[in-house]
């Protein structure tokens, strides 16, 4: 009996899907060719581990990290790699514009942070009169609720432009060429899509160059057949299995036996996966795809009372303060978090007609110890979550508003 | 209750307490609650085969010192769980307590007695908002525990801005890192065992007071415990204030162990469920033993550890973990299922309050025989 | 919504309440669903914005959508009595064998649905032999369950995965005038489970087997039935949501169940619409309005653009509220909660 029901839900799912083929307000922008053969791609490749690994990708970002970037060097949010350029006259136009942020989430330290940070650089254009308002919805990490926000600011939003930071990169695909499709300007940031109708795309260097610098340095100090415990967040993530997929072959290449284990970030899980890892035999290195919660791993091993690991964390100050306390052989691999100030002052850019990178490679430099006391001193006062490289000194509210996390 | 009345039944009974000591042990093994120390037993046999070293005195007592976050939480969550409710509050309660003790703290030591006692406040006052908007607007605890989780986090992360300060001075921490040392064989025995240790025994203790009992017969049945007098609202409200000073205990245990972190406490609720479970308590209430629950908690962690240890895929731990934990729980319910044959559940419980024994693997408290 | 609860004694019941107590719980779900309306249509106007502009009708109704198909599902879980917490993994999966089976042909696509609503129909087969034959709670069943298919996620799919053809990805993005097709089928499906509940006799079992295990056994009911039935048709549903996401994305993905947090949020939803957390009570139709009521207050706090922080802390309160409104009109002598048999009585208005 229930079979039936199930085959009539079947059958009447089919017929409503001919009822949408034949009339009605289709969406003009769905069309076939946004499924486009980039989308497609992974289906192809069964190989698990294989997957997040692209050689030319890997061979760019190498590149990459030591290219030059154009600009002020006391801006690196401004600077870029010389490339393609998007022309904007078209949309020069004065008065204050309206801008819409469809938002993945906030819901870790590092967005947090950049968030804060993209605020305090919005108050400086509201007052410059180059932005009337940012409309901001948050899609609480689901990329579902994001398509549907990008959709409510197309119909509802009287947007000027478009800001999208992208919760996943093919998913988020056909909404952000439903953006396009109107005509305005849209920036896109951080995560990318599959896509290159946006105006511009911001993101530092990438994943991969993260996976270089920290790996080359763990291998540089270790010797073949040492072990490296990897510690990731979770799986799924593009930016952050592009981190991994860039170190596990090069751990590989050099003989480096490496673990890996997803954490969630939690440093209760961290700790225990170290001190068992440490019951099993003597672990030399830690790599991490993020450094919150590194603190943890570090007091693993001072709790075991063996001795402290070659490591890679990231530039969040709980990392680079207990860095500085336990003087272990670290670096910390930085994935740029003052990219958020730069959509907005794209924008302003746009509509003053200036022309602006089609893609806007940010620089991504880590923070070797010899760099380790000059950021510690810059960031004096801040909170664990905070991330040294968060590039908002010179912006209203500093540093009260970044020490006590006012998130808007 | 017809099968008191019931000649065969009344015989399986006389012939359960004419039996021997060890008779009654063994018997006492198969049970649910017995079950889950044999479980426990071949889990950490694993895990030494795999690894003679965690079988040192001293990596043990670390094992030990280290479960002891979870176990408390269990200890708390079963005091819920047994009067017939759920508490998924817990680790949004755990996420609270660390943050309040990493941005209130900070690096001052006079300031830690204050906040602790401040912090036990807060986890009485929130356990005390579940268990009335539960028991006198009558929401499912399910409902009331889910919306405060929610509803707790959120203000959290909205007043620290998604972030805490920074962990608190090291006096606080040393609670949850460090320990009594120079103890001969053990080299060291951690503070979380000691507290693991009081708040068993307490919990223990509390089990056999009249409290204790009356949890029991509200959880199995609350009309019955009504009629005979029982304030079912204020007992079930105290567990629910049991349940979030627990997980308070476990929060400042972690606030040592793992440091300040908005992540810590996350998915402790669930964690603390399955432990529970695990350890033969019944959902629904009613039945089931408080160290067993603990003993779930264990049996939870080392799990997770043999996993560790055996250099198991990361993405298949979930796989792995939940088959272990279906099947654990299945195994579980066909044994309450035999003992189960011949009378109804309500006299079930009945007779064993006759069969009463005390050896600790089969007392009353765990409502079963 | 503070007529009640502002009500002393938890004694205060039906007869004291007049007009209200003679409403059922459902007519009550919708009372608070209009005064969700009332409340958003002035706030959101308040922002120069127009609450029933087909954008936002258009914006809401596709949130309903999703969650919908979950909660109808759920609905019928815990109406037998049992619950479902890997909906989320199941939607995901589903999403994924969706778009690989399809990759990009509309020529797979009736294979593609027919394989993802086979497999979680499997998968609610499990749960429900588990449930029903091992006699494992359904709240640790359907935990397991769900940690089992996320190592499998984990394993096998790492990101987004196949392709959804044109012909299927216009299902989630095609609208008769504001109304999108996709709520339309929600809106079926969910008068499918309606008649099956009220007019056939496996219907007819969920309610007896939710209301008192032991009598719906001895009256001749085959208890194990009702509760399979009740899973597979649960994760089926979750199925049709895993494939409505694999159509609004374009593709599947591993997280997308997961992100959405759609199995505690289901749960809410139901005994938001009025349905007994311990099975036996409660209707579709109020499930449709919890959903309405959740989708309705994300448009608005979306809107408002509240801190997400503060959303969850709202989301939280109006969920033990709306349900506290109408929780203590009746009086059950065993409260709300799970269990096997037992005592229930119920002295109804």
């Amino acid at each position: 009996m229930t079979r039936k029901r199930l085959s009539t839900a079947v059958a009447l799912t089919a017929a409503a899907s001919l009822l949408a083929m034949s009339a009605c307000t289709t969406d003009p922008s769905v069309t076939e060719d946004t499924g486009s053969p980039a989308a497609s791609a992974p289906a192809e490749t069964t190989e698990a581990a294989q997957e997040w690994f692209s050689q030319a990708l890997y061979d760019e970002q190498f590149e990459q990290r030591t290219a030059d970037f154009q600009g002020d060097e006391k801006q690196p949010w401004l600077q870029y790699i010389a490339g393609d350029m998007s022309d904007t006259s078209d949309f020069a136009s004065t008065g204050a514009k309206k801008v819409c942020f469809a938002n993945a989430s906030i819901s870790n330290p590092w967005r947090q942070t950049g968030w804060i940070t993209m605020n305090q650089q919005l108050k400086v254009l509201q007052d410059k009169g180059v932005i009337s308002e940012m409309e901001t919805r948050d899609a609480q990490d689901d990329s579902n609720t994001q398509i549907a926000d990008i959709d409510y600011f197309i119909s509802e939003g009287k947007c000027d432009a478009f800001v999208i930071s992208p919760n996943a990169t093919a998913a988020l695909t056909p909404a952000v060429e439903r953006a396009c499709e109107t005509g305005k300007p849209v920036v896109v940031f951080d995560r990318g899509v599959e896509t290159d109708c946006a105006t511009t795309f911001i993101h530092p260097i990438g994943g991969f160059a993260w996976g270089i610098d920290s790996a080359n340095f763990l291998t540089s100090k270790l010797q073949s057949g040492d072990k490296v415990v990897a510690l990731r967040i979770l799986p799924g993530v593009d930016v952050l299995e592009q981190r991994w997929a860039a170190a596990e072959k090069i751990f590989k290449e050099k003989g480096i036996e490496a673990t890996d284990y997803f954490t969630g970030a939690d440093p209760t899980e961290i700790k225990k996966i170290i001190s068992d890892e440490l019951a099993k035999g003597d672990v030399q290195g830690i790599w991490m795809d993020a450094g919150d919660g590194a603190v943890a791993a570090i007091e693993a091993f001072e709790d075991a009372g063996k001795d402290l690991p070659v490591m890679t964390g990231e530039d969040e100050l709980s990392f680079l303060r207990k860095w500085k306390d336990t003087g272990i052989d670290a670096i910390a691999p930085v994935y740029s978090n003052f990219q958020w100030r730069t959509p907005l002052l794209a924008v302003e850019k746009i509509f003053a007609g200036e022309e602006i990178p089609a893609e806007w490679v940010l620089p991504q430099k880590p923070i070797p110890a010899e760099e380790l006391d000059d950021w510690l001193k810059r960031n004096e006062g801040m909170p664990d979550g905070h991330y040294a490289k968060f590039g908002g000194e010179d912006l209203p509210g500093y540093p009260e508003v970044w020490q006590k996390r006012q998130i808007p | 209750m017809s099968t008191i009345l019931d000649p065969a039944a009344g015989r399986a009974v006389l012939q359960q307490n004419r039996a021997g000591r060890g008779e009654r042990f063994l018997r006492g093994l198969r049970t649910p609650g017995g079950g889950v120390f044999v479980l426990l037993v071949v889990l950490l046999v694993a895990i030494v085969i795999q690894n003679p070293s965690f079988g040192e005195p001293e990596s043990f007592i670390r094992f030990i010192g280290r479960t002891a976050p979870i176990a408390i939480a269990a200890i708390g969550q079963y005091f819920v769980i047994v009067s017939g409710e759920f508490d998924l509050s817990m680790g949004s309660v755990v996420t609270m307590q660390v943050i309040v003790a990493g941005n209130l703290i900070g690096d001052d030591d006079s300031k830690v007695i204050p906040v602790l006692v401040l912090m036990f406040v807060l986890g009485a006052v929130i356990g005390l908002i579940n268990g009335l908007v539960t028991t006198l607007l009558r929401v499912p605890s399910f409902i009331v525990t889910l919306g405060m989780m929610l509803a707790l986090l959120g203000l959290v992360l909205f007043w620290t801005g998604g972030a805490a300060q920074g962990n608190p001075a090291d006096s606080f921490r040393q609670i949850g890192r460090g320990g009594i040392e120079d103890v001969p064989v053990l080299e060291i025995i951690p503070y979380p065992v000691i507290i693991l240790a009081a708040v068993a025994v307490l919990a223990f203790w509390l089990m056999r007071r009249p409290y204790g009992r009356t949890l029991l017969a509200v959880g199995d049945n609350d009309v019955a415990a009504a009629l005979t007098g029982a304030r079912v609202w204020w007992v079930r409200t105290r567990a629910f204030m049991l349940s979030s000073l627990a997980a308070t205990v476990s929060g400042i245990l972690l606030v040592g162990y793992a440091g300040v972190h908005p992540s810590v406490g996350r998915g402790y609720e669930f964690t603390a469920i399955t432990a529970v479970v695990l350890g033969g308590v019944v959902l629904g209430g009613g039945r089931g033993w408080v160290l067993s629950a603990a003993a779930g908690a264990f049996a939870l962690e080392a799990l997770f550890t043999l996993l560790n240890f055996m250099g198991v895929a990361s993405t298949w731990r979930n796989t792995v973990q939940g088959v272990i934990i279906i099947v654990a729980v299945a195994a579980a319910a066909q044994s309450w299922q035999r003992k189960r044959r011949g009378g109804s559940a309500a006299a079930h419980s009945e007779q064993q309050r006759i069969t009463a024994a005390p050896e600790p693997a089969e007392g009353t408290d765990k409502g079963g025989n | 919504m503070t007529t009640t609860s502002s009500a002393p004694r938890a004694k205060q019941t039906a007869q004291a309440g007049g007009f209200f107590a003679r409403l059922s719980s459902t007519q009550i779900v919708y009372l608070v669903a209009l005064l969700v309306l009332i409340a958003g249509s002035i706030l959101v106007a308040t922002t120069g914005r127009n609450f029933f502009s087909p954008g936002n009708i258009s914006a809401i109704l596709t949130g309903t959508s999703v969650l919908g198909f979950i909660a109808i599902g759920q609905t019928l879980v815990i109406l037998v009595g049992s619950l479902d917490l890997s909906v989320s993994y199941v939607t995901s999966l589903a999403s994924l064998i969706g778009a690989g089976v399809m990759a990009n042909q509309s020529g797979n696509v009736p294979a593609a649905v027919a394989l993802a609503l086979g497999i979680s129909a499997v998968i609610g087969l499990m749960n429900g032999l588990i449930v029903a034959g091992l006699k494992v709670h359904g709240f640790i069943a359907t935990l397991g369950m769900g940690l089992i298919i996320s190592g499998y996620l984990a394993t096998n799919y790492k990101g987004s995965f196949g392709q959804a053809p044109l012909s299927f990805r216009l299902i989630g993005a095609t609208g008769l005038g504001p109304v999108p097709i996709s709520t339309l089928e929600m809106l079926a499906c969910a008068a499918l489970v309606l008649l099956m509940l009220h007019r056939t006799r496996i219907g007819h079992h969920i309610y007896a087997v939710g209301g008192n295990r032991d009598v719906a056994r001895m009256s001749g009911v085959r208890v194990p039935g009702a509760v399979i039935a009740a899973h597979v048709i649960c994760s089926v549903l979750a199925g049709m949501a895993g494939l409505l996401l694999a159509s609004r994305l374009g593709v599947g993905s591993p997280t997308v169940g997961t992100q959405g947090g759609y199995d505690l949020l289901s749960i809410a939803a139901v005994v938001l619409g009025g349905t007994l957390l311990a099975g036996g009570k409660g209707s579709v139709v109020g499930t449709l309005g919890g959903v309405l009521i959740f989708a309705m207050l994300d448009n608005i706090m979306s809107v408002l653009q509240i801190n997400p922080f503060m959303k969850d802390v709202v989301r939280g309160v109006v969920i033990v509220v709306a349900v506290a409104v109408y929780a203590r009109r009746t009086i059950v002598t065993r409260p709300p909660r799970f269990g096997h048999g037992g005592h229930q009585q119920e002295i109804q208005p």
